[in-house]
């Protein structure tokens, strides 16, 4: 399957994790799956929150990778990606939950539901999602690729150049 | 009835038999769950007189009604209850996490853990499926070895497991049962208990989902909870966390060093939380469903303990420092890291190691008892020798690993007098000399010396009451807190959460009424609060307990504070403390030796239980019935 053009693909916006401000409590995947699912589990979850360590916590959700590893491994060309926001779609009628996509996913955001067999993606709640909305340290963002490497870029300027901006009394 | 799993787990680990039985809505809506459920659940499956670690003590294990919902602290509680070895009365521990999720989701309410296993063994329990699986490679192991080992050998690193570690299996009295890697439950010795079992860990895989009754009610409630949480209510335990504590009861000559013999540390500066967030803290996280995240991990970042990583909390931190006259942080934290991979109760270590300082500095032991260890208070490497010794049993650690009421009685000669307890547990971080409602409550607490059983340090520290006197009144203050306290551990939401609860019961009751569906009012959730705290007290009763054993340590009778300053002279006497349990006593509504009456228990629901009192009230008790 071919990339989207890049100019669509630069709009999408998806759930990113701060690892600095993530401390593990699973709120994400509380009201994930009450909303997507009217019930606290974490299976069922779309975001998911991995502590490798007490001090290494982040939870994960689809990347919108562009092409989609997920929609080129799916045998059953169940999946396919919204050009306009980059979720991934199912089509349950062609799902059977083999799984293949999760096995293509580097970053583990695809889920099995555990009783329809079929697979779940974050479709970023029709652009609000709730995660973003509900976590307690405000350590979602739900912003595009290039918001992410601009913030980036902010904060290693900000810590290269701290002394002249204190010198100066710049408040940032 | 959502929220609860409606079942009751049993296992018989002498015949290997498992089976499970609903849990009773009559049950729930009394005992709401948690420590009340548990210690109901004890009572019932539980002759009187058992010894603690008989194969006839039962251990219990149970959640909340709001464990593995989103309600904020209320998704991951646990708590494990059974007769104590350190107090042979009741003895509860709570611990915080993923491991409470994983067992609701698992569909349990509660575990009975029965009988004794012949071979090292530990539980899988894969929602519905449980199994009693071959520990023999684990024995040995410390917690997070344990914990590590399980996930690798079941290949699923989401399973949650809650362990002992060496010293559970040495039946050290003190002994813990640990999970999610930092988390404890630390007192009176369920670790021991668990250990006297061969039951070396619990590991649990649960998927099953968990349904509230009002969904919008309760999204509703948790919002403001949120924003409660990011609130002065929450501040102290999202900024310096429990460690703040230092310098706030070292300015009020309260915080207790060198085994309660002063009231103020020479080095507090240099242990403070905020020295520690400046130099230690590398990263705070949260437990399940926390919207407050407090747990504070501290990394040593020089020295012979580098790269030690570890949970900090003012209790334990007091208890291996100050009360072990120990100033060196890295050593502190040390301490406390090892008393997690060792599996004992870290405020109890303290008070143990505390304790043989203090005999060693009078004479009452010697390098020969030691086995040529200087037991003078400070010296920090010593502190941590004896950690390891007590833990393992090795040499006098196997005197000190009975805690510090059954080593002194041992060891005989004056000891008792610097055994710092009450009903056999070491105490906490509190110099209740000069903190007089802390005293009652510590004194009346129906698993031995606590702060969490109460929040009458409260009152005292914030200098609502006079805190150096006895006094008409705080009986009343003791129950009220000792209430809402009960309800805290049974729902089991954070203490640490407590502030949050703006209107109190009403608040509770709504989040309870939400995720059950149950109707439950303030008044019957208080109600329900006293009906716990008599629970405790009537099973202690059973075991035997009663106003005698309602007492303060040795040294806080009979050493008044020395410290110069606010609380110089302070100490609670024998007309104090016959004052503060006269009064308390009333309160409750129980006579004066402390038991409650026909009428109390009956106008609380509590009928049943009667037969326990029957004999020990006066005649007109029993008349009136």
């Amino acid at each position: 399957m071919a990339a989207v053009p890049m100019a669509e693909s630069a709009k999408w916006k998806m759930v990113s994790c701060d690892p600095d401000k993530c401390t593990g409590c699973t709120v994400c995947e509380y009201i994930c799956s009450l909303t997507k699912e009217n019930s606290f589990s974490s299976q069922k979850s779309r975001i998911r929150t991995m502590r490798l360590h007490p001090l290494i916590n982040i939870s994960i959700a689809c990347r919108l990778c562009s092409p989609a590893p997920c929609v080129t491994a799916c045998p059953r060309d169940a999946l396919t990606q919204s050009e306009q926001t980059g979720v991934i779609m199912i089509d349950d009628d062609k799902c059977d939950g083999c799984s293949w996509c999760i096995e293509a996913c580097d970053y583990g955001a695809i889920t099995l539901h555990p009783e329809l067999k079929k697979v779940r993606i974050c479709d970023l709640c029709e652009g609000d999602p709730k995660c973003v909305k509900w976590c307690p340290e405000e350590g979602l963002d739900f912003t595009t690729k290039d918001i992410l490497a601009q913030k980036a870029r902010i904060a290693v300027t900000k810590k290269l150049f701290k002394e002249s901006l204190e010198a100066a009394g710049i408040k940032t | 009835m959502l929220g609860y799993a409606g079942r009751i787990l049993h296992v018989d680990l002498s015949s290997g038999k498992i089976w499970t039985e609903p849990l009773k809505e009559e049950l729930a809506k009394k005992y709401i769950g948690g420590i009340g459920l548990g210690m109901r659940l004890l009572l019932d499956h539980s002759k009187p007189g058992v010894d603690p670690f008989s194969p006839e003590n039962p251990l219990v294990l149970a959640t909340g009604p709001l464990s593995g919902s989103m309600v904020p602290t209320g998704g991951n509680g646990h708590a494990f209850v059974s007769k104590s070895p350190q107090t042979f009365a009741m003895g509860e521990s709570k611990s915080h996490g993923h491991f409470g999720t994983a067992m609701k989701r698992a569909g349990y309410d509660a575990i009975i853990i029965h009988g004794k296993s012949e071979k090292p063994v530990y539980l899988w329990i894969d929602d519905d499926s449980v199994q009693i699986m071959d520990a023999k490679h684990l024995w040995g192991k410390s917690t997070l070895e344990t914990e590590e080992a399980i996930r690798n050998e079941l290949k699923d690193f989401y399973i949650r497991v809650a362990s002992i570690g060496p010293a559970g299996e040495k039946l050290v009295r003190i002994a813990c049962i640990m999970n999610d890697r930092s988390r404890a439950a630390g007192r009176c010795g369920m670790g021991a208990v668990m250990g006297s079992k061969n039951l070396k860990a619990i590991a649990l895989r649960g998927s099953k989902d968990i349904k509230v009754a009002n969904q919008e009610r309760l999204l509703e409630l948790i919002k403001i909870q949120h924003e409660r949480m990011k609130g002065p209510a929450a501040r102290k335990y999202r900024t310096l966390g429990t460690p703040e504590n230092v310098l706030v009861l070292q300015k009020l000559g309260a915080m207790p060093t060198n085994n309660f013999t002063r009231a103020t540390f020479d080095g507090a500066d240099r242990i403070s939380g905020e020295y520690l967030n400046e130099r230690f803290v590398a990263k705070i996280i949260g437990c399940s469903s926390c919207a407050m995240r407090c747990e504070h991990i501290a990394v040593v970042p020089e020295g012979p303990y580098k790269g030690t990583t570890t949970r900090i909390e003012y209790e334990p931190l007091w208890a291996i420092g100050p009360n072990c006259g120990v100033g060196n942080l890295d050593a502190i934290l040390k301490g406390m890291d090892l008393s997690n991979y060792y599996g004992v109760d870290a405020i109890s270590i303290g008070g143990i190691v505390g304790f043989a300082m203090d005999l060693y500095e009078h004479g009452i032991i010697t390098k020969e008892d030691t086995g040529g260890l200087e037991l003078n208070f400070g010296n920090h490497e010593a502190m941590i020798e004896m950690i390891k010794r007590i833990s393992l049993r090795e040499g006098f650690g196997n005197v000190l690993a009975e805690g510090v009421k059954l080593a002194a009685e041992k060891i005989g000669n004056d000891a008792p007098k610097y055994a710092v307890h009450i009903k056999g547990v070491e105490m906490t971080g509190y110099d209740i000399r000069g903190l007089k409602t802390a005293a009652l409550g510590y004194a009346v607490s129906f698993r031995g010396a606590d702060h969490n059983r109460h929040g009458a340090y409260g009152p005292d520290v914030a200098g609502k009451v006079n805190r150096f006197k006895a006094e008409k009144g705080r009986g009343k203050l003791v129950k009220e807190t000792e209430d809402l306290y009960t309800i805290i551990d049974s729902l089991i939401v954070c203490k640490f959460s407590r502030g949050t609860y703006v209107e109190g019961y009403k608040d509770l009751a709504a989040l309870f009424s939400a995720v059950t569906g149950i109707e439950m009012t303030p008044e019957e959730l208080q109600r329900a609060g006293e009906r716990i705290n008599n629970l405790g007290r009537l099973f202690n009763i059973r075991e035997g307990l009663g106003r005698k054993d309602d007492s303060m340590p040795w040294k806080v009778m009979n050493v008044p504070i020395p410290d110069e300053g606010v609380a110089k002279g302070s100490f609670v006497s024998q007309e104090d403390l016959d004052l503060l349990l006269d009064d308390y006593y009333e309160v409750r509504g129980w006579t004066k030796e402390g038991i409650p009456t026909v009428e109390k228990l009956t106008e609380i629901g509590m009928e049943d239980l009667v037969y326990i009192v029957k004999d020990k009230l006066e005649p007109k008790g029993q008349e009136e019935e």
